[in-house]
């Protein structure tokens, strides 16, 4: 009963050599068909095109091309202020914007050396959190979806809604928050929401739950995801893997332990860590990193700190309004940083945060004005996207598309 | 339904215009073309929340065949522009185009040398919904508004009259004698 | 970035000054990242015997800097390495000329692949012994480097890409 998907792909023939020879030919040996997987193609995956030569149905060859999406974000980065790169970070990995809002704050904030207050670093914490888990119900739907099992989303996609509503009564948007700022947060939290985020982690687990017992022991799951797509954990640091697929290969490294940032150091988390890197793997690796995040905010949501939600150093943050329009000094300061933004000493930087996928870094050189002077975006999909036909071939086109929905790529943070 | 080509130029329909137009609104199959952002908006509104199947869009379509409504959702740059016109030219009349989000729009906040200012620089568009991204609750509107819109369309209009540009350059480019 | 604790850069700071005393322009520590600046003659042998030695076997990014007019070596090539056990990072720099070509890291890490093509074709800096070496994001008939200071943000006209397929203005007429 317990086959192993590996051993019946064993059966299939060996391509090596022929993978050779189709390097750029545009006459084809008998027998294979060139076939363009994308750009527009049915999985909701965004804009990734694979030109595919195949056998039957088994690919011999893959070739990624990516760019469709390319929204020039490095060079914007260059014409704006770092308060108003928030805007376009939003739009990079476009199913949990709140995490890339909080990548880029962590690493300014890091450059010009100021710290936020606590409470902020909680409020960012919670929502950090809460931004993971529906970036995880996309991914995992997704996968359900694309191997035919669509009640799952569905299911999840009402507790989406609610998450969108905590952000949207916080922020005032439902995807692109834009709420943190260098030095704190926008604006404070509402009155309700320690409420509705407790109505949130009460009925989650129990959905979680009920979305398992459709997949984990089904036995069509099982079969179309063990075995597809695995990875050693020595090949996946090769290619540079980082987030949940590298630790589905077994390599525990996640960026809130290794260097924790916000408040990570203060709660109590584990680490999920899979065995082979398949997609089955990675779909548990993120079911129990949902369960970790409902870990996390039910131990914060308690003790949110009493305080300023935005630091009150003026030279950084803009002051509350009234006493703009009514004191000199602090009409100063926000003319000073409307109109010639934040002073950041010149130099360069690195810092990474852990974003839903992997390791979201940003590598900025300043040049001593208000606007940076080069923004590198190291984004993780670019890095484990490249892989993708070390994972395909030699395998069918059904567990190339569960492959690449499983490895969780989203086109607007590739290709930016 | 095709009674277009019965019709010729000199007859005006209108009890079979609005039942020809009656039955095309209340089940417009989408094709999401979804690019970006404005995708994950649109699948809220496929969802069970915001459903956009009590409106007679119950199939998503991937097939530009099987499609009646383009809607493009998201940024589209110069590199896919022309997957976007071989999209639109390959689907088959009656179809109609919404163009959802800033970035489909005219570029959104995007102005620089990679994206494309605006799909209707491309293609012929009839509802454009603006924001970044949009409220489903405004993507639903559009569909209501475009339905309505299409309530009030003659079967004279002239573009169900002229073969598709895309497929008159291939018969051009091609040898084959088309018999009018 | 924000580091646990500081005195392994130190050590390996040392290590590399004192190894690579006179082949490196120069090493030092710069906000908790021990940075190496050298010439790319020596780029491979250092990466080598950092994956080797030091146990760095992830490279965790790779990118360039377009330095116009400011200083004498127009473009700066910056990799960062990781060390997945020991958590720690470095950061290697390489100045090059306009027009100057650099080794590729494929050979030591696959995950060069398409980052390497990424500064081809943004930035105009080319790869020796590189399998594919090709425009990655821009399309395939592009003319030009976006990335450098001297291409304006909103490109140089762009219509040539697309001339094929637009659709024609409507004129307005005048009538007098």
């Amino acid at each position: 009963m317990q086959e192993n998907n590996s051993e019946k792909r064993a059966v299939l023939k060996d391509y090596s050599v022929l993978r050779e020879s189709l390097a750029d030919v545009d006459v084809l040996p008998e027998g294979i068909m060139r076939l363009n997987l994308g750009p527009a193609h049915p999985a909701t995956h965004g804009i990734l095109q694979n030109i595919i030569d195949i056998d039957g149905e088994t690919i011999v060859k893959a070739r990624p091309v990516i760019g469709y999406v390319h929204r020039t974000f490095e060079k914007l980065g260059e014409s704006y202020t770092y308060n108003q790169f928030l805007t376009c970070v939003d739009r990079m990995n476009y199913v949990s914007p709140p995490m890339n809002n909080i990548a880029w704050v962590v690493a300014a904030e890091e450059i010009i050396k100021i710290k936020a207050p606590p409470r902020a670093q909680v409020i960012r914490t919670i929502i950090n959190e809460l931004s993971r888990i529906s970036d995880h119900i996309i991914c995992n739907g997704i996968l359900g979806v694309d191997l035919g099992a669509y009640t799952g989303l569905l299911y999840l996609f009402h507790f989406r809604e609610k998450i969108y509503d905590i952000l949207e009564k916080m922020t005032g948007a439902r995807l692109t928050t834009t709420f943190t700022r260098i030095g704190g947060l926008e604006l404070d939290m509402y009155p309700d929401f320690v409420k509705d985020v407790k109505a949130f982690l009460k009925e989650y687990p129990k959905v979680l739950k009920d979305f398992n017992a459709l997949l984990i022991k089904n036995r069509i799951f099982i079969d179309r995801t063990r075995g597809i797509g695995a990875i050693s954990a020595e090949n996946a640091i090769q290619w540079g893997y980082t987030g949940p697929n590298l630790r589905a290969a077994g390599v525990a490294y996640d960026v809130r332990k290794a260097y924790p940032y916000l408040v990570y150091d203060q709660v109590d988390f584990d680490i999920p860590v899979g065995v082979d890197g398949s997609n089955y793997d990675r779909f548990l690796v993120r079911i129990e990193e949902m369960e970790q995040s409902v870990k996390i905010v039910s131990q914060l949501i308690d003790n949110i700190p009493d305080g300023p939600f935005k630091k009150e150093d003026y030279h950084f943050s803009l002051p509350p309004k009234d006493e703009v329009f009514s004191s000199m000094e602090q009409m100063i300061y926000h003319f000073k940083q409307v109109m010639h933004g934040i002073s950041v000493p010149p130099g360069e930087y690195y810092s990474g945060a852990e974003a839903a996928n992997g390791e979201l870094g940003f590598y900025v050189v300043s040049d001593g004005t208000d606007k940076p002077y080069r923004i590198h975006v190291r984004r993780p999909c670019f890095w484990y996207y490249q892989s993708f036909p070390e994972l395909v071939e030699g395998g069918l086109i059904a567990d190339a598309i569960s492959t690449m929905s499983s490895l969780n790529v989203i086109a607007g943070e590739l290709d930016g | 339904m095709g009674v277009e080509k019965y019709l010729g130029d000199s007859i005006f329909a209108t009890s079979l215009s609005s039942v020809a137009n009656w039955a095309r609104k209340g089940s417009l199959w989408p094709y999401p073309y979804g690019t970006a952002c404005c995708s994950i908006e649109f699948m809220s509104v496929m969802c069970s929340d915001f459903d956009i199947a009590r409106f007679g869009a119950e199939r998503p379509s991937f097939s530009p065949r099987q499609a009646d409504l383009l809607m493009v959702l998201g940024t589209i740059t110069y590199k896919m522009a022309p997957v976007l016109w071989r999209v639109y030219h390959t689907m088959s009349e009656p179809k109609w185009v919404i163009c959802v989000g800033a970035c489909a729009s005219s570029g959104g906040m995007f102005d620089s040398y990679a994206v494309l200012q605006g799909i209707d620089r491309i293609i012929p568009v009839d509802m454009y919904v603006p924001g970044c991204p949009p409220r489903p609750e405004m993507m639903l509107d559009a569909l209501i508004k475009l339905q309505q819109k299409i309530q009030k369309e003659s079967l004279n209009d002239p573009k169900y009259q002229e073969r598709s540009d895309y497929l008159q350059r291939i018969f051009e480019e091609s040898d084959i004698e088309v018999k009018k | 970035m924000r580091h646990l604790d500081s005195s392994a850069n130190a050590a390996l700071l040392k290590t590399i000054q004192s190894e690579w005393s006179g082949k490196i322009i120069k090493a030092e520590e710069n906000r908790n990242m021990v940075v190496v600046e050298l010439d790319k003659s020596q780029l491979v042998a250092l990466m080598s015997y950092l994956k080797e030695k030091h146990s760095f076997d992830m490279l965790m990014d790779l990118t360039a800097v377009d330095f116009l007019g400011k200083r004498d070596a127009r473009f700066e090539m910056v990799y960062m390495l990781f060390a997945t056990k020991s958590l720690q990072r470095i950061r290697v720099k390489v100045p090059l000329a306009e027009g100057e070509k650099v080794p590729s890291l494929i050979d030591i890490w696959k995950g060069a692949n398409w980052p390497e093509r990424e500064v081809f074709d943004l930035m105009g800096i080319e790869f020796e012994n590189h399998p594919l070496m090709e425009r990655l994001i821009m399309p395939d008939g592009y003319i030009g480097n976006p990335l450098r200071k001297d291409f304006p943000l909103k490109g140089r006209g762009e219509d040539y890409l697309i001339e094929s397929i637009l659709m024609p203005v409507k004129q307005e007429l005048k009538v007098k």
